[in-house]
């Protein structure tokens, strides 16, 4: 579905990142992914009677810290207040998050789509407790309750309707993803839950200033599930207008397996939270020796790194621009470059063999055992004709899978590229008098027939010959 | 400011109370009963009290991030009225 002609498209996203603390934020259970069912809970997060909340400081530090990354303004009074739902999510029928004074307000971040910078603004990041998780059973009529997330410090962050296309929210949600990483304040997994994206969208006709109609869409559990949800409900509302009818504010869950959002039809009065001040946390109060501490502990962030690598180091910006989108691969970028000078041939590696690899097993950094030192140094081989780079992409799957040094596997594996004269020639005679074919071709003038020569040379050498050099001497042994 | 029965019917429908024609009267005297009561605050000159969220003026009580065990699922399920597998069971909600 591309971009329509008649209507422009205006998104809001709502994104919601669990931090990730060792407590939960409000009592000392264990905030950790994947337990038994109703291990993690205790009388604080079960919302039994009598009990009082205690903030945990860990999570208002990250909170901080992620709103100074997203260049919010950090409120110096803040506070909690009581959210109140009925769900059986929320044994205290109410969730404690923040109301009128969030921990951050008026932030943006830059994204790029097509090779353009475009700023999104930042409303506000709020700290809040996650719910819990239901699943249900005998085919609907009842759910069973797991309270293990209740608790879970969470920071909802709310942009701007800034955002113009599907592709934009899905650049937004991957800058938003890198910085939560270099922050480290987060694990950011979506498929975990610990990253999780709503999306309000209105269509409106060209050059109109008011928005048209929103309508709320959930379950979108990847950001290509968030792109191609957007994209569905662009042409849907263009479809309604179309056909003369009117949006209906509403909420609609996207169907992945159907590919279309579908309305969720909820009461009206469900939106009636009545927020009032939590009366069992007191306030909050952020000082400026407080802020500067946490904004020191803020490392480079990734427009900072993709600038020193295009302007300082000569990459290009879109080779800098994936390099940088994990902090993991920026840090073993920069790892390499300590054993090498040639930062374009680093990148290169990464951006070809490295990412091709990881994609194709569709596996992470972290699952290959290779190592910044190990890219660095096979480089400097490359340079010093030690290896060549046929050899070198043999080194390269070797250290992928044994995290060995290249020297070590060039020794082990006789990979050591000949370049001594003699040897070569002595193979290229071999090779010419084994195929008088295309010696007999490449003299009637079909230079392409060479090609064929040294991939016989470079056959017989196992690959170990110096490329340059068979070059050299398969042409003088060509033109005696 | 006074409650009417059509505020009684919202606050009761969002706490999931099934009133009585009755008990809407009831209540309706009763809440307005009550405002009227808390009106005379507003006779009190606040101009230059600064507003609070809370009563106690004292700011940052928290506790370090450090876990500690938690109750368990046996002593969780204790008071739950129905439970399967370590899980509360409930009517299913549709939201």
């Amino acid at each position: 579905m591309s971009q329509s002609t008649k209507y422009e498209t205006v998104v809001g996203l709502e994104v919601h990142v669990e931090l990730h603390t060792n407590s939960k934020i409000f009592c000392g259970c264990k905030a950790s992914f994947g337990a038994a069912p109703n291990t993690h809970t205790c009388p604080i997060c079960l919302g039994h009677p009598g009990v009082l909340p205690v903030l945990n400081r860990q999570a208002v530090e990250y909170a901080m810290k992620a709103a100074m990354a997203l260049n919010c303004e950090i409120a110096t009074e803040s506070k909690f207040d009581r959210k109140n739902y009925f769900y059986p999510d929320s044994p205290k029928a109410y969730q404690i998050s923040q109301y009128d004074k969030p921990i951050g307000e008026n932030g943006w971040i830059d994204i790029e789509v097509d090779g353009k910078t475009k700023r999104i603004g930042i409303t506000r990041l709020h700290l809040e407790e996650d719910a819990g998780k239901l699943t249900h059973v005998d085919g609907g009529y009842a759910s069973l309750v797991d309270l293990n997330r209740v608790g879970t410090p969470l920071v909802e962050i709310v942009s701007e309707p800034d955002i113009r296309t599907p592709e934009e929210a899905k650049a937004y949600l991957e800058k938003l993803k890198a910085i939560m990483l270099y922050c480290d304040v987060s694990d950011v997994k979506m498929e975990e839950g610990s990253l999780r994206c709503d999306a309000n969208i209105s269509i409106r006709p060209w050059g109109q200033e008011k928005f048209g109609t929103r309508t709320e869409l959930k379950n979108m559990n990847s950001f290509r599930g968030v792109q191609r949800g957007l994209e569905y409900e662009e042409w849907r509302q263009a479809e309604v207008l179309d056909s003369g009818g009117v949006v209906v504010q509403e909420t609609r869950r996207w169907d992945e397996a159907q590919g279309k959002t579908i309305s969720m039809r909820s009461k009206e009065e469900a939106h009636d939270y009545r927020y009032f001040p939590d009366p069992d946390l007191v306030q909050l109060y952020i000082d400026d020796e407080w802020k500067s501490r946490v904004r020191a502990s803020i490392p480079e962030l990734p427009d900072a790194r993709q600038e020193r690598y295009t302007s300082g180091l000569g990459l290009p910006s879109y080779d800098a621009g994936v390099i940088t989108s994990s902090k993991k691969l920026a840090d073993f970028f920069e790892e390499s470059l300590n054993y090498t000078k040639d930062a374009k041939a680093v990148s290169n590696w990464i951006m070809g063999d490295l990412l091709g690899y990881l994609n194709a097993n569709n596996q992470e950094l972290d699952d290959v055992k290779i190592t910044g030192q190990g890219l660095g140094e096979m480089i400097g081989l490359l340079e010093k004709g030690t290896i060549s780079s046929k050899i070198a992409k043999t080194v390269f799957k070797a250290m992928l899978e044994t995290g060995k040094l290249p020297q070590q596997i060039v020794e082990e594996q006789g990979l050591v590229q000949i370049s001594d004269e003699g040897a070569i020639l002595a193979i290229v005679e071999k090779v010419v008098a084994a195929n008088p074919q295309s010696v007999e071709d490449y003299r009637a003038g079909k230079d392409k027939a060479i090609g064929f020569l040294v991939g016989q040379v470079m056959k017989e050498s196992r690959g170990k010959a110096n490329p340059a050099l068979v070059n050299k001497l398969l042409q003088e042994c060509l033109s005696r | 400011m006074s409650i009417t029965i059509k505020d009684v019917e919202h606050v009761a429908a969002l706490a999931r109370l099934e009133l009585s024609e009755e008990e809407k009267e009831q209540f309706t005297g009763q809440l307005n009963a009550i405002l009227k009561y808390a009106e005379k605050l507003g006779e009190l000159d606040t101009d230059n009290v600064e507003p609070t969220s809370h009563v106690q003026p004292i700011t940052n009580v928290m506790r370090e991030d450090v876990s500690r065990p938690s109750t368990g699922v046996e002593k969780a399920m204790r008071n739950a009225p129905d439970e399967e597998d370590g899980q509360f069971r409930v009517p299913a909600v549709l939201e």
